[in-house]
């Protein structure tokens, strides 16, 4: 036995990984493979159609929603962004008073149920006046995900070395333009899986936008929700089936922009 | 102006973090204590908040009609969490043996079907488990439907009953516990398990005593990350459980929504945030602290 051997992943390991594989992809296999089912609700596949897809593009509530939830999306990701990237720096760069309450405040999404957020954002919208709407689906959004930026861009910064900035600033450089040319490029692989994460995090989120939403504003996963609970038709598959093709494609161009590390 | 910021340092970084504190206390803070403080409330007769210092609430929720709510969603996170370690660590174990150049690869087929919509992921599954679902098919095809056995095996994980919700549950988070294991497992220097063998322990043995260890940050952070979002689930009861599972998630919900009673709503998720963090605590204390949470 050489030293690779002992390492490497047994017969065994290597089934159970196998069944695992199929265990996460066979159920998307059949969601996407029963997008194109002539039959309505029968599992035998009797022929192939897109007149699911058809349907959906003819649904304007379909259209409705999917321009609220990217409206959504794209507003909370570019503030959540903007604003965490200015923190994960503050953190990082500076002592501050106050900096370890800070901290402690930025891991209360990641261990607060998202109901209990919920709620607790609906209750205070109606306390304080608020209608509820886009306005307030937005405040909500960019609330969960700025912690998730400050994490992603942090982790970038731990990472990076000063020298580079001291060495612009030896060279004559200001502080803004050393930012602007040193630091943000560096720092940018960092601060766009923030906001692939915030954007993300925004178009998955069902729980905390069915406390926020107002009549109006439903988002596409209430409208999936929705869906779901009356009769399910092969829409909801074409549906499911289109948003796993747009992920995909989207995680596969960000791993080509992303750098080759190591 | 620019010139006393730039000159104290101290003041740069509190510039730099207010607009996220300024959003995270009124946000976030702020509408936590409002909860707080109606949980403490009474419900008024038009379901509006009546504001009184009383601890009903908190009383009715640990009787007989709810109480066994409470326990029933503690279990089924507690099942959850322990399914995904068992189903998630062979197989972060075999990502982090499996050759350099494949592992990019095998951790990017767990993520995909995490970027996707959860309700997708629910729905993909609801889609296998119906009663003329493709699991029904499959059992039939083979035979197994015929069996007393074979038809006892799918009522357990048929759709709208408990098993059901399990599957789902464990589908749905399986992803959060792989990604801290994979991290804790590639760290791993192999050349331990070499000295391990060369001083005559056997692979199994070597496992238990030089693997796992060096994983149970990552068994921590996964268990937190599995736990903490299984604790608070309503939507995979709701569509995968049907009206028989009522968990403290869908309590939460109902009582916002339906039953329109704001205080006792508040004050289950009170004893839901009170419930996750004793169990986070104990387990964190018991095991130590994962140091892989920061995703």
């Amino acid at each position: 036995m050489n030293e690779r051997e002992r390492t490497r992943p047994g017969r065994w390991l290597t089934l159970y990984a196998i069944a695992a594989y199929l265990y996460i992809y066979l159920p998307i296999f059949f969601l996407v493979l029963f997008s194109f089912n002539t039959s309505k609700f029968s599992v035998a596949m009797q022929g192939l159609t897109l007149r699911w897809y058809g349907d959906l593009f003819n649904d304007k509530a379909i259209w409705q929603a999917t321009t609220n939830t990217l409206i959504v999306a794209i507003t909370s990701t570019i503030f959540s962004t903007i604003v965490g990237t200015a923190a994960a720096i503050g953190l990082h760069r500076y002592n501050f008073r106050g900096k370890g309450f800070s901290e402690a405040t930025l891991y209360i999404p990641v261990i607060i149920p998202e109901v209990v957020m919920g709620i607790a954002l609906l209750a205070f919208f109606g306390q304080v006046g608020l209608t509820l709407g886009l306005p307030t689906i937005i405040i909500a959004h960019i609330a969960f995900s700025i912690p998730f930026v400050v994490l992603t861009v942090r982790a970038r910064l731990q990472g990076m070395d000063r020298s580079v900035e001291e060495a612009a600033m030896d060279l004559g450089a200001n502080e803004v333009v050393t930012f602007w040319r040193i630091t943000l490029p560096l720092i940018m692989p960092g601060v766009l899986s923030g906001a692939l994460l915030a954007f993300t995090l925004s178009l998955d989120d069902y729980i905390i936008t069915l406390f926020t939403a107002g009549p109006g504003s439903t988002t596409l996963p209430l409208r999936v929700f929705s869906m779901l609970k009356q009769a399910v038709t092969p829409k909801v598959n074409a549906l499911s089936s289109l948003w796993i093709l747009v992920i995909l494609v989207a995680l596969l161009l960000s791993q080509r922009l992303q750098p080759r590390r190591g | 102006m620019l010139k006393t910021v730039r000159e104290r340092p101290s003041l740069q970084g509190l510039v730099l973090i207010s607009p996220t504190m300024f959003w995270l206390i009124a946000f976030l803070l702020v509408p936590s204590a409002l909860i707080v403080v109606i949980s403490f409330g009474a419900r008024g007769s038009y379901g509006n908040v009546v504001y009184t210092f009383k601890l009903d609430n908190y009383v009715r929720l640990v009787n007989a009609e709810y109480g066994h709510i409470l326990w029933d969603s503690t279990w089924i996170a507690l099942l959850t969490t322990v399914a995904c370690i068992l189903a998630g660590y062979p197989l972060a174990y075999f990502i982090a043996r499996s050759h350099p150049t494949r592992r990019s690869l095998f951790m990017f087929l767990i993520l995909v079907p995490f970027w996707t919509n959860f309700l997708i992921r629910i729905y993909a599954w609801m889609i296998i488990l119906r009663g003329e679902g493709v699991l029904n098919a499959v059992m039939t095809w083979l035979g197994l439907m015929n069996t007393s056995l074979g038809q006892w095996l799918f009522s357990q994980v048929q759709l709208y009953t408990p098993g059901a919700v399990l599957v789902g549950m464990v589908y749905e988070f399986l992803p959060f516990m792989i990604l801290p294991l994979y991290t804790s497992l590639e760290k791993l220097d192999p050349s331990l398990l070499e000295a391990a063998a060369d001083l005559g322990a056997r692979p199994w043995r070597a496992f238990l005593r030089v693997t796992l260890p060096l994983s149970l940050p990552g068994i921590i952070a996964g268990s937190i990350l599995v736990f903490i979002p299984a604790m608070g689930m309503f939507v995979v009861p709701d569509l995968m459980g049907g009206a028989k599972t009522v968990l403290v998630g869908n309590l939460i919900r109902n009582q916002f929504f339906t039953a329109r009673d704001w205080p006792f709503g508040s004050a289950a998720s009170m004893v839901l945030m009170a419930l996750t963090l004793v169990v986070t605590l104990i387990y964190t204390r018991t095991f130590g602290f994962g140091e892989e949470l920061v995703p």
